[in-house]
Formats: C-alpha cells, structure tokens, sequence
C-alpha cells in the first residue's frame, strides 16, 4: 500500500491517520499538503483525514474542497484509484461533489464525541472486504455535522445501487432512531461513489485498531484496504 | 460596485439551527414567529462598473464555493 494523507490548515487527525497506516501496512504514507497540485508517483490510496479544515469557515469542507490538490483527487478518482475520507474527509467529498449529497448540523444540535455501532452493509469491496456482510463494529464519532441528507432520487439510487456501506446501529445490528445518533437519512453513516472507488464515512475507523487503548474493530477497514491493494498489484 | 449575496436553504431542508433560533425567540416570550430559517449574507465589492459582468461574476462565485446548490438557493444583487 502507498497511501496518500492529505494535509489542509486545520485538520487535526492526519497523524492518527497515518499512524494507523503505517501499522496496518508496515508502511509510512507520504503526507500531502494542499497546495500541492501532483500525488506521488505511484499512490494506491488517498486518504482525507478528519478535523477542521479552514476552520470550518463557510460550509464544512467547502474550502478545502477547492482547493489544488483535490483537483488531482479528482482526476486519480476518475482513473479508479481508491479514496478514503473520513468525517471532514467525507465532508470535503461531498463539497468536492466527488460524493452525493451533504453532512447537514446534526439533528440535536450537540457535537457527539464517543463510540457508536455500525453495521457493515456488505463485504465485496475494496472497502469492506476485511469485515462480514450484516457484521456490527464499534468505532468513535467527533462530529458536529455528520447528518447527511441528500434529495430523494438520490438517496434512492444510493440504496438501489447498494452503495451504502456503513449504518449507524444498535449493538446487535438493528437500525433504530436510537441509536442513529446524528439524524442521518437512512442511518447512513458512509457511502461510495458509483464507481465504488470513493468512500466517505463520519465515523473514526482509524482510531480503533489497537488493542493497548480498546477495541480494535476499526483495523479491518485498513486490513481489507492493503488485501485488495495486495491483490491489485 | 457594491453587490449583495444571499444564500438560503431549499424548502424541505431540515434547518436544526433555525429551529433552535425559532425556539429561542419563542423563550424570550416573542409571540407570532412561526418559523426561522437561517441563511448567509456576503456583501462583495466588485471591480468595474458594468452590471451584467459583476452578476455573472458573481453567480459564478455562488455556483462554485458560497453556495452548495446541493441544499441552497441564491440570490445576486448588484446595488451599484
């Protein structure tokens, strides 16, 4: 795996990230800065890590989403390569309209910081493969605006072309208001483009892989990520 | 030339901070509000002086960063 961590004024997870990389791949990602308008040579996966881009200034994402490496994301994406963006990741995304839809306030108002179920909605993609259709995971949320909606026809091909990969729910799998912690349609807490070569998911897959802080159902994302990677090449 | 934006969200958009305002003016004891809806103003000087260039300039501007036409109308207006 030759992973890609991008770098914008005001994102404060990119060392988590890269952390979790280096341990799950054996290898240490280049990290990218904004202004840069080329990916290295030979990168497999870009990852848009979480925190506060530009201060949240605007819309969440939107500046960062303009800027000029993210129109080297977007020709990388539309040759195929493979895209994570986690919380702001997933927020800049959208903006970048390289995903549907939007991550609106959360419904309650309150930003959510702590560890929330998601049920993996299936296992055949690069994605997801590290983990078992129906299977629950726990992972952390640090959101404010992790409630994502987008309009009806959207929201229906999204289901219709089983792109959600990721549902907030109970411990035991079930989808409930309850445990749908931000309001988002659908429980929908990460979705790929129709490609399936870009994720974006709120939820914090890299800060649960090892065993020394707690849970470590994060690591299977990664796990999976450096499998189809391996196979790839 | 001074020109005005104004962003707001589409109808049908869950607006939870204008429910909050809405809640809040409610409170304060102001009877008679039925709903809020929060939206953005940016007020943007414009170099030139010909109206129909400043609005394109400034639809162009909406369209691509102040506002996500995913959830928001705008409207330009060029005060001269």
């Amino acid at each position: 795996m030759k992973a890609a961590v991008l770098v914008f004024p005001g994102i404060n997870r990119e060392r988590d990230m890269a952390r979790t990389l280096r341990l799950v791949s054996g290898r240490e990602p280049a990290m990218v800065w904004h202004a840069d308008t080329e990916l290295p040579t030979g990168t497999d996966l870009v990852v848009i890590p979480g925190g506060f881009s530009y201060g949240d200034y605007l819309r969440c994402g939107a500046i960062a989403a303009r800027s000029p490496i993210m129109e080297a994301v977007r020709a990388y994406a539309g040759k195929g390569g493979l895209v994570l963006g986690v919380c702001n990741g997933f927020q800049i995304l959208c903006e970048a309209s390289l995903l549907p839809g939007v991550l609106m306030r959360n419904e309650n108002l309150r930003f959510i910081c702590r560890d929330v179920y998601l049920r993996v909605e299936r296992s055949d993609t690069p994605f997801t493969r590290g983990y078992n259709a129906g299977q629950v995971v726990r992972v952390p949320v640090a959101h404010g605006e992790g409630n994502y909606i987008a309009d009806g026809a959207t929201i229906a091909k999204l289901e219709g072309d089983g792109r959600v990969l990721f549902r907030y729910s109970s411990p035991d799998g079930m989808i409930d208001p309850n445990w749908n912690h931000n309001g988002a349609i659908n429980a929908i807490a990460g979705i790929v483009n129709e490609r399936g070569n870009v994720l974006g998911m709120m939820p914090h897959p890299e800060n649960h892989v090892e065993a020394a802080i707690g849970p470590t159902d994060g690591r299977g994302l990664f796990a999976g990520l450096v499998e189809a990677l391996d196979r790839a090449a | 030339m001074k020109a005005r934006v104004t962003v707001t969200l589409k109808s049908g958009i869950l607006d939870p901070q204008g429910k909050a305002i809405e809640g809040a003016l409610r409170t304060l004891g102001l009877a008679g509000v039925s709903s809020v809806r929060q939206g953005k103003v940016f007020d943007v000087e414009i170099e030139g002086g010909d109206r129909a260039e400043a609005e394109a300039l400034l639809k162009q501007a909406a369209d691509k960063l102040l506002a996500n036409t995913v959830i928001e109308n705008y409207r330009v207006d060029v005060l001269g």
